[in-house]
């Protein structure tokens, strides 16, 4: 165990704990707010992540962004990419509802078969994305079945190209964002990447607080979360709240997507497996339903699977993150800050 | 009262409840029932446990859908039609066992109710546009208003939970008035009331006719529903025995013969 290491650069790890933290919280309210609402775990909702983060790539690709450039310099490409992905995220997150949940909500299928049909609907986003090259070869030869008889030829496989590449592969970021230090005292510094994904998730989820707690539709949320069947009674129309809640899940993981890419720059289709436990461990963590909770088990997550990769050795990461899980858990059944979406007032 | 609304047969019924039946499996909850509520009236449906009244209030609220026969409000028929688009039709419940929001404050409980008719986007709401922020504080405003109306004496910014019995009863008529509703539906309003809060509810029943609403009310209470209601249906085993003012109800050999040896012990089940 290397103390020496971890008090030394204690700061620095704490830093970069946080801003992996922060996209586990931001993800972690997708799987929140839709447990406060129907009470049940969105299993797809780590895979709408994923799709944010290619979105954020392709619209790298597409504009053109290539060699390397500072954060302020890769302003213009991240909001479009924001606008894109937040857009692209939101929209899937609906979708995934309309499709794989509503049928089964109103029919009151029993809660574990609805689970499963989010496993499958996890399954089809992200090895949708992984075949995303024969996908297109597909779509490329059923159009020129049809264009083909005109005696035309449409090259859709040739245009896409740059989006299709090493489908099962890593795709990386074909402009690098090189990090500034923006002040440093002693051994330690401040990036501004970092400060900035610490600050954009913080407003975020300041934002998404307010918005719950002052907003017609936010009290509308809270209605169905805390009684579904005296808010339908009072006019709301539950099926359309369930489909802003999952709206908004989804832009708030396509701006995680857009956070981790500027801190990783890189991602693969099987991206939310891993991601989407540590975010969903985060909202157990932190109290499941829970907003304030989601935040604060993110964060807690990213910052102590940092101190264990530095005491014991990056291998051990996982093991004290979910130790430490299991642990708090024991003691706090509930998560930390217990309670959910309709109770906590957020 | 509103002598005008309720005189004539000639005036259409707010709600037409028409040879409805409801079968759950086998068993026939409601046979048959057919009686109307004229506007301005308040009427009451009474009956021994397990006649029906339950029953009967979740098929004109939409709860339940009639295995046969119709239920139009206003003219419109409410077949298929969910909750939610019931409730913005203009009928609006309390609910026999209370169900607030619990982790709302009382004032939010009662907008929740108000929001049916405010027409706020989210993106009006996210960037609190004057247009949101009025309508907002107009709703806020009118909660307060329904909440001293119904009589809730404690905070309105306080949870919902920590009220007092009583007050979260009144809470719950003042929710289900905030959607600006043409028939306010009570369900057993006065359980576990005392004597006095059961005067003060006999009153505020009174003021919401006059304030313009029809009243549906299920109450076990003899006493108030003969002491507040216009007309009364009478429910024995999911059919309609009897109908009438109080003192035509009162005087009626079928109803005397329905209730007697069935002692009113119990106001939490139906």
């Amino acid at each position: 165990m290397d103390f020496s290491f971890l008090f030394s650069n204690f700061f620095e790890l704490s830093i970069t704990g946080l801003v992996l933290g922060s996209v586990y919280a931001l993800v972690a309210l997708g799987y929140t707010l839709v447990y406060g609402v129907l009470q049940l775990i969105n299993f797809a909702h780590a895979d709408v992540f994923m799709w944010g983060t290619f979105v954020v790539a392709w619209v790298f690709i597409l504009t053109g962004a290539s060699g390397s450039t500072t954060l302020l310099g890769a302003a213009p490409y991240l909001l479009i990419a924001l606008v894109a992905a937040a857009s692209a995220s939101g929209g899937l997150a609906m979708l995934v509802e309309r499709i794989a949940y509503r049928r089964l909500v109103r029919k009151r299928a029993l809660s574990y078969i609805i689970l499963i049909s989010a496993i499958g609907a996890s399954f089809v986003l992200s090895e949708t994305m992984g075949i995303r090259d024969k996908v297109v070869a597909l779509i490329d030869g059923i159009i020129n079945a049809v264009v083909g008889l005109f005696g035309g030829h449409i090259d859709i496989v040739g245009w896409l190209s740059d989006y299709t590449s090493r489908a099962r592969g890593v795709t990386t970021l074909p402009l690098t964002i090189k990090p500034q230090v923006v002040f440093s005292a002693g051994n330690f510094s401040v990036r501004d990447t970092d400060l900035t994904i610490i600050l954009a998730a913080l407003i975020m989820m300041i934002g998404l607080d307010q918005f719950i707690r002052r907003t017609r539709l936010g009290r509308e949320i809270r209605a169905v979360a805390q009684d579904p069947e005296a808010a339908a009674l009072m006019g709301s129309n539950s099926t359309s709240v369930v489909s802003k809640t999952f709206l908004i899940g989804g832009i708030m993981a396509g701006v995680a997507a857009v956070l981790y890419q500027i801190k990783v720059g890189a991602t693969t289709f099987d991206l939310g497996v891993v991601l989407g436990i540590k975010a969903f461990t985060a909202a157990v963590l932190g109290g499941i339903g829970n907003l304030r909770g989601a935040l604060l088990g993110g964060l807690l997550l990213g910052v102590v699977e940092n101190y264990g990769s530095a005491l014991f050795g990056t291998q051990w990461k996982d093991v004290v993150a979910f130790l430490l899980l299991v642990l708090i858990l024991l003691v706090r059944p509930t998560g930390l800050l217990g309670q959910t979406l309709g109770r906590a007032r957020a | 009262m509103s002598e005008v609304q309720t005189a004539p047969s000639t005036v259409q019924p707010l709600l037409d409840v028409d040879h409805v039946t409801i079968k759950f499996g086998g068993v026939v909850a409601l046979d048959d029932v057919t009686f109307e509520i004229k506007p301005g009236e308040i009427l009451g449906l009474i009956g021994p446990n397990g006649a029906g009244k339950t029953t009967c209030f979740n098929v004109i609220t939409g709860v339940y859908q009639a295995t046969s026969g119709t239920v139009a409000f206003d003219g419109t028929p409410l077949k298929g039609k969910k909750r939610y688009q019931i409730t913005k039709l203009g009928i609006a419940r309390t609910f026999q066992n209370i169900r607030l929001f619990p982790s709302m404050s009382a004032e939010e409980n009662v907008m929740v109710g108000a929001d049916v008719h405010s027409k706020v986007g989210i993106l009006r709401s996210i960037f609190r546009t004057p247009y949101f922020r009025r309508t907002e504080r107009e709703s806020r405003e009118r909660s307060r208003e329904l909440l001293r109306f119904v009589g809730v004496n404690a905070d309105p910014e306080d949870f919902a939970v920590n009220f007092s019995y009583g007050d979260q009863r009144r809470l719950e008529i003042a929710r289900a008035l905030a959607t600006k509703p043409k028939l306010v539906c009570l369900d057993e309003p006065a359980a576990g009331f005392n004597p006095a809060e059961k005067q003060r509810l006999m009153q505020l029943i009174h003021d919401i006719r006059d304030a313009g609403n029809t009243v549906l009310l299920v109450e076990h209470d003899m006493n108030l529903v003969m002491g507040v209601c216009d007309r009364i249906v009478v429910l024995e085993f999911g059919r309609k025995i009897a109908e009438g003012t109080p003192a035509e109800i009162q005087s009626n050999p079928d109803v005397v013969a329905a209730y007697l040896g069935t002692e009113e012990d119990d106001d939490d089940t139906a």
